[in-house]
């Protein structure tokens, strides 16, 4: 299937951009690097009439830091996070998380505010993110606000994103020395979305100890206080935070997703890989 | 055997094919540009079941949008066959009155751009009231919701009966075996799908259709069938193909409405399937269902085997090869390269509100080794033996062969047992017995598995006569000309498309007339240029059309040694041909061929009076002496480790050990079965085309419907 029709525009600064889809009146979609959005127009799952190409947009790829944080433009692509561009602010997770992406084609283009933006529950960095308690950064023709990314998504493929508000940038608070992580996702193919995530997160010098039940049929469940799945591996306490996350009627949903947390556990404790 | 030159038969020559293909300089049905071409795109239906009670076009496209009432004398496909009791359908290119799947074209849409296409097609409404869906082929026979075609009173395509008495063996088998086992539906998915542009060529009076087919010559004669056109009037061009396994083997829909529409628009169209047509519209394969008990002695030995097995055949009979090829073939073949006292065989082929199937790489001979396979395993764990020990004590024996197995196949030769020794050997089995039995580390489960079939290629008239369907192959023809600056011209019928008939068969003609596989041209895939034939499929082209290129050769060796024996006033008999050169035996005498070519055509003043004028340029046809068919055989094993906790298994190791008699080229050949294999990992632990309830389609793009890929398949396998 081919696209319906559609204008194009590649403005140069956020503020342009946002003009744009005030005026499109709610027709206008922000297109960045086309990865979830392609294969929807040509779907004609949607039918903008404009598309607003933000990767002209140079905050947008920019990358900044603070001792506290590290600030990565919501058009940051998979690929430079995968091949270490970007100053290691996470103790490796991010770089892991990006490689494990797709195909490297899909890297060179998706980026991190459009997978983010897209809120498809199985994607690595709306999980990724709500584990690393990550602020978003958007703005609208009334400014700029702040929300964390646990509030940002509202369930799958739905956010707090008004219709003419970009997502600009997300921040990440920097990890300890002491912090460590574990990762697992289960997809029976390469490219293909995850039938379960398991994330972990244990910052002590932070007092940080979260864990994320991802690619749920909503958003991630975050277990902000996970000692008893992270610290120490408690199967009835994983099971319970799969049950929180609503998967805990169907039998292959709750083992599936039981068995990643187990894994991210065992990773994070087998040296952070 | 690599032939005298090093480049004939059992050379592995590099791929003519690849400098175009690799250089991305090949030519498909979407690389082709005609003036003035419009697109066409098809309004399908998204139901899978329903009458059809009005269709709207939308005000002002009335001129571009087309339905069956508007091809009202275009006949519907009818792909019967001689079988007592077969039903027979009729597809309309545009539905009449029902849709019977999801994605049956409906009406037709032409425009400049595809995207244009499209956004006419979006707006045609049509007006169902739909029908109960018939989804489930055991359902669809024993307790049908509705009826998909109403006039045949029930949704069988064809019943078959292999009959046998086993009273006295239930009686007394000391091993008796019932499972259940189901195949997944799937989806050939070539890399190009389906694609078709007609232009009505008004100088010569006659449709000139470029098609992704596989079988350019039946496409004709189907088209001819169906438009009333005679044969002359239709130039069918199958140009470079992307893949076909079977997926292309048909008449299609669109092809008919393409070729209607070109002649009375007066401009090219083309359509271009595009992957979700590919997946929900087109056509499926392989669904089958087993209801099979197996009788062994205590010793593992077979008695006898008794099934029930049904195909879900989709809504359609498709032409050439009909509803009932993948059900006959489930009886003829059932038994597989074993040995058994009784066979008994009951196939339906059902009728399902799903798109029809074609006989996709293997024709049902997939579903059939697997579901026998599995009964060979569940005899040996039963009988307290090594899975390779229960195959050993059953196969065919060397000293056996040729041997007619029970439903008659004509077993042509072979050392079944040993491809199983070998492969048995090579996997080393031991090592993975004693891992078993240590257990792994990490919790995983490790698994061998074995699988031993013969399969049938080149089947012959006496094979399809009794079928009886719209195409029965017989013989094979190549014309072949020796040109003047003596580069040979091979024009054969069939299509190669990743068969590699271009390097192959200039490897024949080499090991005949001694001329370099770079000066042999194979021209293939198109009515105009090429002599009849039922085209590209069941493993029959190395056979049937190498056979005749082959035999073209020879004739033209001969006509070039009379040729060359009158100029050099030598008896024939002398001449030996090599290099491309004619040389007179234990002399340094000799002539190019482009010496004796220029000779007949540009100098025949230096040709004696009395030359056989016959020249150099001849169609001679190929008919094997016996036509059951050859039998070659495999034995596939294979490790690999299961994840209980998640269902993840990993191929740990995978051997292969084939016989394939002569290989013409050992690298074509290893890459046919490297690909076969990655279809059949596919096949077993990835793809699956799944309806619901209603009859619509869970996969209907790659994200769901999920080939295997380079990662997913071993990197090396051990082929012997
Ligand atoms: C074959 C394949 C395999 C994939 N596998 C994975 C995988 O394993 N894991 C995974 O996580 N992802 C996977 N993806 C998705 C991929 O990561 C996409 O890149 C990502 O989801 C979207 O990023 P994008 O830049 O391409 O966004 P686009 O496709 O351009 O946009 C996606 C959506 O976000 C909106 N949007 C984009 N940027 C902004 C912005 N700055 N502000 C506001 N709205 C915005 C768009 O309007 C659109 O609605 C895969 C994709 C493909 C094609």
């Amino acid at each position: 299937m081919k696209a319906a029709a559609f204008d194009y525009e590649k403005p140069a600064d956020v503020a342009a951009a946002v003009k744009l889809l005030s005026g499109a009146q709610g027709m206008g979609k922000v297109i960045a690097g086309g990865q979830s959005l392609g294969p929807m127009l040509n779907l004609r799952l949607a039918q903008p009439q404009l598309l607003v190409d933000v990767r002209g947009i140079a905050e947008m790829c920019a990358v900044t830091e603070t001792p506290e944080a590290l600030t990565i433009g919501a058009c940051v692509t998979h690929a430079r996070i995968e091949d270490g561009k970007l100053p290691d602010a996470t103790r490796g997770l991010l770089p892991a998380v990006a490689a494990d992406i797709a195909y490297r084609a899909v890297r060179n283009r998706g980026t991190l505010g459009g997978s983010l933006a897209h809120a498809d529950p199985a994607a690595d960095w709306v999980n990724t993110l709500a584990l690393l308690d990550a602020v978003a950064i958007l703005q609208g023709p009334a400014g700029r606000r702040e929300l964390k990314v646990t509030e940002f998504m509202h369930g799958p493929f739905a956010t707090a994103l008004a219709e003419d508000e970009l997502l600009v940038a997300v921040r990440i608070a920097r990890l300890s020395k002491a912090a460590r992580w574990g990762y697992y996702k289960f997809c029976r193919k390469t490219g293909e979305f995850a039938e379960a995530i398991g994330a972990m997160l244990v910052d002590p010098e932070r007092k940080v100890c979260r864990a994320v039940v991802g690619a749920t049929t909503s958003v991630p469940h975050v277990v902000a206080d996970a000692r008893a799945i992270a610290e120490r591996f408690m199967p009835d306490e994983a099971l319970k935070a799969v049950e929180a996350a609503g998967l805990g009627d169907d039998p292959y949903e709750r083992q599936m997703h039981f068995a990643a947390l187990k894994r991210a556990a065992a990773r994070m404790h087998g040296g952070g890989s | 055997m690599e032939g005298k030159s090093g480049k004939g038969v059992g050379a592995s020559l590099l791929r003519k094919e690849d400098e175009r293909h690799l250089r991305g300089r090949g030519e498909f049905v979407g690389d082709i540009q005609r003036p003035g071409m419009l697109e066409a795109a098809f309004v399908r239906s998204p139901v899978a079941h329903a009458r059809i009670k009005g269709i709207e076009k939308p005000a002002g496209f009335e001129d571009r949008v087309f339905t069956m009432d508007d091809l009202a004398d275009v006949k519907a496909i009818r792909a019967v066959t001689a079988i007592k009791g077969f039903k027979p359908s009729d597809m309309w290119p545009l539905a009449r009155g029902k849709v019977r799947h999801v994605g049956e074209p409906i009406a037709v849409c032409v425009a400049a751009t595809r995207a244009e296409a499209e956004d006419i097609a979006a707006q045609v409404y049509v007006d169902f009231e739909e029908l109960p869906a018939v989804v489930d082929m055991v359902e669809a026979r024993t307790s049908p919701p509705s009826l998909v075609h109403e006039e045949w009173g029930d949704n069988v395509f064809l019943e078959t009966l292999v009959d046998d008495d086993f009273t006295a063996v239930r009686a007394r088998a000391p091993i008796k075996l019932r499972r259940h086992v189901r195949t997944a539906r799937q989806s050939m998915a070539p890399m190009e799908g389906r694609g078709v542009l007609c232009e009505w060529n008004t100088r010569l009076g006659q449709l000139e259709m470029y098609s992704s087919a596989q079988m350019p010559h039946i496409n004709r004669s189907g088209l001819s069938e169906c438009l009333g056109l005679d044969q002359g009037a239709i130039r069918v061009i199958a140009p470079d193909v992307g893949g076909g396994f079977g997926y292309k083997g048909i008449l299609l829909s669109e092809e008919i409405c393409l070729a209607w529409l070109s002649r009375r628009l007066g401009r090219p169209v083309r359509w271009l399937e595009d992957r979700r047509e590919q997946l929900v519209a087109s056509t499926n394969c392989r669904e089958h269902d087993y209801d099979i008990t197996i009788y062994a002695e205590r010793d593992g030995r077979l008695i006898g085997i008794d099934c029930d097995a049904t195909v879900d055949s989709g809504a359609y009979s498709l032409y050439p090869f009909s509803a009932c090829l993948e059900g006959a073939q489930v009886a003829s073949i059932l038994p597989g390269p074993y040995k058994m006292e009784h066979f008994r065989c009951h196939t339906w082929s059902a009728c399902t509100n799903k798109p029809p199937i074609l006989p996709y790489r293997g024709v049902a001979r997939t579903g059939v080794c697997f579901a026998l396979e599995l009964m060979m395993d569940a005899v040996a764990r039963e009988a307290g033996m090594e899975p390779y020990e229960v195959r050993l004590a059953n196969l065919v024996l060397p000293s056996e062969m040729p041997y007619d197995n029970i439903t008659k196949k004509h077993f042509d030769s072979g050392d079944y047992p040993e491809a199983v020794r070998k492969a048995v050997a090579a996997i080393d089995l031991p090592k993975w017995r004693a891992r078993q039995k240590a257990g792994e580390a990490d919790g995983r489960r490790i698994g061998v598995g074995l699988s031993v079939y013969c399969e049938q290629g080149a089947h012959g008239t006496s094979v399809y006569s009794g079928w009886g369907i719209p195409m029965v192959p017989g013989h094979e023809q190549c014309f072949a000309r020796l040109s003047p600056d003596g580069v040979l011209e091979l024009r054969i019928g069939a299509q190669s498309h990743g068969q590699s008939m271009e390097t192959t068969f200039a490897q024949v003609a080499n090991e005949i007339l001694g001329v370099d596989p770079d000066k042999v041209r194979l021209i293939h895939g198109d009515t105009a240029l090429t002599p009849y034939s039922t085209g590209t499929w069941g493993s029959r082209c190395a056979v049937m059309s190498g056979g005749a290129v082959a035999t073209a050769a020879r004739e033209i060796a001969q006509r070039v040694k009379k040729i060359a024996g009158k100029l050099m006033e030598v008896a024939v008999e002398d001449l030996v041909l090599e290099d491309g050169k004619v040389k007179v035996a234990g002399t340094d005498k000799q002539m190019t061929l482009a010496e004796v070519a220029h000779v007949w055509y540009r100098a025949p003043q230096r040709l004696p009076a009395d030359v056989d004028p016959g020249g150099l340029e001849a169609t001679v046809g190929y008919k094997p002496q016996r036509d059951t068919g050859t039998f070659s055989y495999a034995c596939h094993a294979v490790v690999v480790a299961v994840d209980p906790e998640i269902g993840h298994t990993e191929i740990l190791d995978y051997v292969i050990v084939e016989d394939g008699g002569t290989l013409i080229n050992p690298m074509v050949v290893d890459g046919q079965i490297y690909g076969g294999t990655a279809q059949g990992i596919g096949t077993a632990l990835y793809e699956e085309m799944n309806y619901d309830g209603e009859g619509q389609p869970l996969a209907s793009t790659l994200a769901d419907y999920m080939p295997p890929d380079r990662p997913k398949c071993p990197n090396r396998a051990s082929s012997t």
